[in-house]
């Protein structure tokens, strides 16, 4: 059976690398941690991977607005090897059939450079605003999962409990005709919840303010997801804000259970 | 052309940033018309000609979000537009993201200049908006402010920051064959704030023929250069030489006299080195008091590496840079010291005046609520962009730190206690091997930061006294060099703060016995910089290191494939001297013993003659549970989520007790706990403990309750009481007397106790004291007025819990869980919370006993590691009463408390028992099926108080068995939380 091998890529500001591959070593893959001046140097190539990290952090210091900068990256820089555009690379990684994972940061970036929903690709129709409160905030908060949805990463769940950590977490779209594609498309695979696990738009359930309480969002295939919150950052029981108050800790941490749907999917493709 | 880019979000969108501004604006000006209506847009102006539309959209626009509009008003729709952008030669982050997104479109360079926008709706005059910029949001020391109309906002024009200084660099002699009033003329011309004692060693060393004839051999005159001078007053600064704690000091106290050479050596050093002696096998000090941080055993394979700084001046001037500087200048010692740590936690601690101050402010000082958000920012910004978790700290108010804001940041590290064989705590420099500067570049930045903070500011040179941190510069640093470490690229590591190349190379040079520094070499953010500027620059974000010649090729070379600027500066040699050239003429030649040893020892005395004022009768409160709503909303006990939220707490994965915790993730943590190793189960624990009120009574006595409290807070998470270690860090009043500070002797005297405290109790609580830092000038004095900081201690502990999985949180977890009380209450209301609320001192502050604390500790951790224990809360600010509200409305749960249980001095009444603040006390819930074991193992010490209830009520019961206190969670839980709930 061949070994899944996820790359996360890290540089220029990103932060949680070091967990993001944790993460997916827990999960049973094999996990690089790749600087993206190694990918831009051509030292390291996509197609020697199957599942892509796009991990949280300030990108460019999220300075003109998250991603921008990582954008315009993406679009124009060139690798020196072979003079074709990380978007063009990643565009073939995606039609070989492989998956994409972008968290906080890694989402802002998907949607950014229009990978995100994807429709076509590169065009961006949705983006990730300052959040209602115009505060950076850490917070818990509780994650419905629509069950309907082609994501392979939430595939067998119900819920999720898992931080925020951004000052810029809330969706919008472009236009009403966009958000009804997700709604019919069943794209919005995560929306923030109230106790009931019921999609809400009352803060601090849904900590910024995204329409139809838009937590994440995939791609049509199911195979690209990106994330507001950090299923990396619950990969311990004890990760959880009040674990001391169970009478049993769980076996592991709930956010472990994205990256293991990520593996399990690869292993049946592969 | 330049181009001027205005960038807005659509009409229709919320906001959000412009809704903050407005209640920001009407915070500071409360009397405004509500109706204000706030808008926030960006602003840039692109230096350059030949940009597509294209290019500049993809580069600055969010179409989804955002409109834009290229050299023409986005929109006319205000009554005024203030724009708040960046002098020349202040740090722009943005206009730097900016240039180098267009550098990835065009491969060209294109310098960008950002700017925000406020555009102010309502009914406002050109005066009120002229003073809500000035006042609330811009700082003219950095910052440039334009107020226009809709009319004028036609004719604006772009702006560009740019520092041209049209000076050409030279080198000046300075003479010292002065008489004693000319030597300290020139000290003080030349803010070099050397006594006059200093620079009659400088006079004397460049008088003497030998020194001289050495120097015509290199081709340098009879007079020291100013590079010279200005390294010597550098190295001999109080910031870099801490010349108060290694002063001779004549003490008195009581009629009697007593000599202290060194406070430094005597009782800090002093200390350490006992403890050491006494641990033996099981010491876990790896290096101490010799590197950037200290550094002590964690695992077989790891060594954990911690520091606190402060930095106070800089975030007196402007709040949220001299913070930002304060977070990311800290990271860079951890992160220097051996060769090199990888960086795990922030612990920040601020002490600011009441955010509501309602008089009128002294002339240069920025009101409490702005240096408050300012700072609060700077952090935000410094730790969560740099991906390092903030997970401790505390806030202190009182109102002599409207003298000066104390900013307290600490960065702990992670390293292997091996790499590629060789100890990583150690620096290896050899003659030959070169110097390299790393990161930014060098300007005008911070030059005599050191010491320029206590003069009167120039309006035409801010650049020079205020500076912004940059944390993706420093990021994208200490991504590259974690790497060239692994691969064993260099050998030695240190970062540039206070004194620049100044003081890093300096201290390098002495591990290979010289160095030789090229001071042409560096590079430079724009020209015309003399050579003294360049050795003294304190630009943020430099690493400089030690590279052998045969990796030179490969260091350099990882460092531009990662995006990072190094450049060979110079090389160390064993010549004996601190050597300078420029354009290859000798500018500098000391010699190394001469600029580390040279500086003459301080003489000073210190005289203690305490002000007795016994406690007046405790007051008692009528109403009990208002007076505990009261004391919940006081200032040093509520809430302080507000701030915790903004700062990212559990970036890198491995955080356990977060600093907020509970049912609803709002009680308050006293201590955290992360796993730095996410494969490993083993977690460092980290603490604090301050309580600067009690210098008003005995700074002896401060000193033992602010490490006791540092030390119960770590130990009530489950930190292991065997392995644990602390710093200190004095940020004091001027304790030399002077004819403007004629108490000194007072203050030094002081701080004299507070350092015979900190050997007396880290000995006796065999904690040991790995760094620390001081500072030495904390007061103000304007026209009529000086107002000084109370004398205050910050110490931070670190150490380790075995298994994460034992960890304790202070919320009560369960119905029927019995509360115990640990400790002996005594009538200790001096300098208390709740004394305070009366406006009252008093003088009997708490006494620490600490041998019966460090068996108690011991045997909490023998507890914890038992499972014995539901919750454990240590007893601070407020007592017994603060410390069960808190632990029952984190854990939505009330407890029914009687007194009579608790274990007190005889002749106590009810409301001194709820409120002594007597030390070394914790409270712990524990669960009935282990109530036999936790009592068994504390054999007394433990006194049952009550139990655990289902009704959401905090029940506390009087001696005389009445109901003295019955109040609902929720409202002591909003009491709390509304002071700072912002």
């Amino acid at each position: 059976m061949t070994q899944i091998k996820a790359l996360v890529i890290t540089g220029f500001g990103t932060n949680c690398e070091m967990e993001m591959s944790h993460a997916c070593r827990r999960a049973g893959a094999l996990s690089d941690v790749v600087h993206i001046s190694d990918v831009l140097n051509g030292s390291t190539r996509l197609t020697d991977y199957h599942f892509l990290n796009l991990a949280g952090g300030f990108l460019d210091g999220d300075d003109l607005g998250s991603a921008q900068v990582e954008s315009v990256r993406l679009k124009y820089a060139r690798i020196q090897t072979s003079g074709r555009t990380l978007f063009e690379e990643i565009r073939d990684f995606i039609d070989r059939g492989m998956i994409i994972l972008g968290v906080c940061n890694g989402f802002q970036a998907l949607v950014k450079t229009g990978l995100l929903p994807g429709n076509p690709a590169g065009k961006r129709r949705v983006s990730l605003s300052f959040n209602d409160s115009a505060k950076f905030e850490d917070r818990w908060v509780r994650l419905a999962v629509d069950r309907e949805s082609p994501c392979v990463f939430t595939r067998g769940l119900d819920r999720l409990f898992l931080p925020v950590r951004h000052g810029e977490g809330k969706f919008v779209c472009d236009y009403n005709g966009t958000l009804e594609e997700i709604r019919t498309g069943h794209l919005a695979a995560l929306k923030y919840a109230d106790e009931s696990y019921a999609p809400t738009m009352d803060y601090p359930s849904n900590p910024n303010g995204a329409v139809d309480a838009i937590a994440g969002i995939c791609d049509a295939t199911g195979r690209i997801f990106g994330l507001m919150p950090h299923p990396e950052a619950f990969n311990h029981p004890a990760n959880h804000p009040a674990w001391t108050r169970l009478r049993e800790l769980p076996e592991k941490g709930e956010g472990t259970a994205i990256f293991e749907n990520a593996v399990e999917f690869l292993k049946g493709i592969i | 052309m330049p181009y001027r880019i205005e960038v807005g979000l659509k009409p229709g969108l919320f906001d959000a940033r412009g809704e903050r501004s407005k209640r920001q604006i009407l915070r500071a000006f409360p009397d405004l018309d509500k109706n204000i209506a706030v808008r926030c847009i960006d602003v840039y102006t692109v230096d350059g000609e030949n940009l597509e539309d294209a290019w500049i959209d993809d580069a600055f626009c969010d179409p989804v979000i955002q409109d834009i509009a290229v050299n023409t008003p986005l929109t006319r729709e205000f009554t005024w537009y203030i724009e708040v952008g960046y002098k020349p030669g202040v740090t722009d982050n943005v206009g730097r993201s900016a240039s180098y997104a267009l550098h990835l479109i065009t491969s060209r360079h294109y310098p960008v200049y950002s700017a925000r926008a406020f555009l102010l709706s309502g009914d406002l005059s050109r005066d009120q908006a002229e003073k809500i910029a000035g006042d609330c949001l811009a700082n003219s020391l950095i910052q440039y402010v334009r107020v226009l109309d809709p009319q004028e906002i036609l004719e604006v024009k772009p702006h560009i920051s740019v520092v041209s200084l049209n000076h050409v660099p030279a080198v000046h002699e300075v003479s010292l064959e002065l008489d004693d009033q000319g030597l300290v003329k020139l000290s003080r011309e030349k803010t070099l704030a050397l006594n006059l004692e200093e620079m009659k060693a400088i006079a004397s060393f460049i008088a003497d023929p030998e020194v001289r004839r050495l120097r015509g051999q290199v081709g340098l005159g009879e007079k020291l250069t100013d590079v010279e001078l200005e390294c010597l007053a550098q190295t001999w600064s109080e910031h870099c030489k801490h010349k108060i704690f290694n002063a001779e000091i004549d003490y008195r106290e009581n009629g009697k006299s007593e000599r202290v050479s060194s406070l430094f050596k005597t009782y800090i050093q002093g200390a350490t080195r006992d403890i050491r002696a006494g641990a033996g096998e099981k010491d876990i000090c790896v290096s101490v008091f010799t590197d950037n941080a200290g550094v002590i055993r964690f695992t077989d394979d790891y060594h954990l590496v911690f520091k606190v700084e402060t930095h106070n001046s800089p975030s007196a001037l402007d709040p949220y840079g001299g913070a930002l500087t304060g977070i990311v200048g800290v990271n860079r010692d951890p992160f220097g010291t051996g060769i090199g740590a990888k960086l795990i936690f922030n612990t920040d601690v601020f002490c600011f005046a009441d955010p509501a101050y309602a008089k009128e402010l002294p002339p240069k000082i920025l009101h409490p609520l702005r240096v408050f958000e300012g700072v609060r920012e700077g952090v935000e910004h410094g730790g969560n962009k740099s991906g390092i978790p903030t997970v401790n700290g505390c806030i202190v108010f009182d109102d002599r730190y409207l003298g000066k804001p104390l900013v307290y940041c600490g960065t702990a590290g992670i390293m292997p206690v091996e790499v590629a064989g060789i100890p990583s705590h150690k620096k290896d420099i050899r003659p030959g091997d070169l110097i390299v500067m790393s990161g930014g570049r060098i300007g005008k930045d911070g030059i005599h930061g050191a010491t320029f903070s206590s003069e009167e500011l120039h309006e035409e040179s801010p650049t020079s006294a205020v500076q912004i941190g940059d944390p993706i510069t420093q990021k994208k640093l200490t991504d590259f060099l974690l790497r060239a470490r692994d691969l064993g690229l260099y050998r030695a590591i240190t970062d540039n703060g206070a004194g620049g190349l100044s003081s890093s190379v300096g201290e390098m040079s002495q591990l290979s016995g010289g160095c030789l520094i090229e001071l042409e070499k560096p590079p430079l953010k724009y020209p015309g910089l003399d050579p003294w500027e360049i050795l003294l620059s304190e630009a943020q974000e430099r690493m400089t290191l030690a590279v052998a010649p045969e990796n030179i090729d490969a260091f350099l070379d990882l460092s531009m494939q990662m995006d990072v600027e190094s450049t060979v500066i110079g090389s160390f040699t064993d010549s004996g001297y601190f050597q300078c050239t420029y354009d290859r003429k000798t500018v500098a030649y000391l010699p190394l013993d001469f600029l580390h040893d040279g500086v003459p020892r301080m003489q000073l005395s210190a005289r203690w003659e305490p002000k007795i004022e016994p406690d007046p009768l405790t007051p008692v409160p009528e109403d009990q549970n208002a007076k505990l709503e009261e004391i919940l909303s006081r200032l040093n006990i509520c809430s302080k989520e507000y701030v915790v939220r903004q700062y990212d707490h559990e970036v890198q994965g491995g955080s356990i007790v977060k600093p907020l915790v509970g049912q609803c993730a709002d009680g308050p943590s006293d201590a955290a706990v992360v796993r730095p190793v996410l494969e490993m189960s083993k977690g460092v624990v980290v603490s604090n403990g301050i309580i600067p009120r009690y210098s008003d009574i005995d700074t002896y006595h401060m000193t033992a309750c602010a490490l006791d409290e540092a030390l119960r807070n770590y130990v009530c998470v489950g930190g292991d009481p065997y392995h644990w270690a602390c710093l200190d860090n004095f940020c004091w009043c001027d304790p030399v007397r002077s004819e403007r500070n004629p108490d000194g002797e007072h203050k030094l005297a002081q701080l004299v106790r507070a350092n015979k405290a900190l050997y007396d109790y880290a000995v006796a609580f065999s904690c040991p004291l790995i760094s620390g830092k001081d500072s030495m000038k904390n007061d103000y004095i304007g026209p009529g007025i000086k107002i000084s900081i109370p004398p205050t201690i910050l110490v931070s502990v670190i150490g380790t819990i075995p298994e994460v999985e034992k960890a304790v949180t202070m919320d009560l977890k369960s119905t029927g869980d019995l509360v115990y009380l640990l400790g002996t209450t005594r009538k200790e209301l001096g300098a208390s919370e709740f004394f305070a609320s009366y406006g009252i001192v008093g003088s009997s502050v708490p006494k620490v006993d600490a041998e019966t604390a460090r068996a108690r500790y011991r045997v909490l951790h023998a507890a914890i590691c038992g499972s014995l224990i539901e919750s454990a809360h240590d007893l601070s600010d407020g007592g017994l009463a603060v410390a069960l509200a808190e632990s029952a409305f984190a854990g939505s749960l009330g407890a029914d408390i009687d007194l009579n249980e608790v274990a007190c001095e005889p002749g106590m009444n009810d409301t001194e028992i709820l409120y002594s603040e007597s030390q070394s006390r914790i409270i712990v819930s524990v669960s009935p099926e282990h109530a036999h074991a936790f009592e068994s193992v504390f054999a007394g010490d433990a006194r049952r108080i009550g139990r655990v209830i289902p009704e959401q009520r905090l029940i506390i019961r009087s001696q005389n068995n009445r109901v003295l206190i019955d109040r609902d969670l929720a409202s002591l839980k909003r009491s709390w939380k509304a002071p700072l709930d912002f």
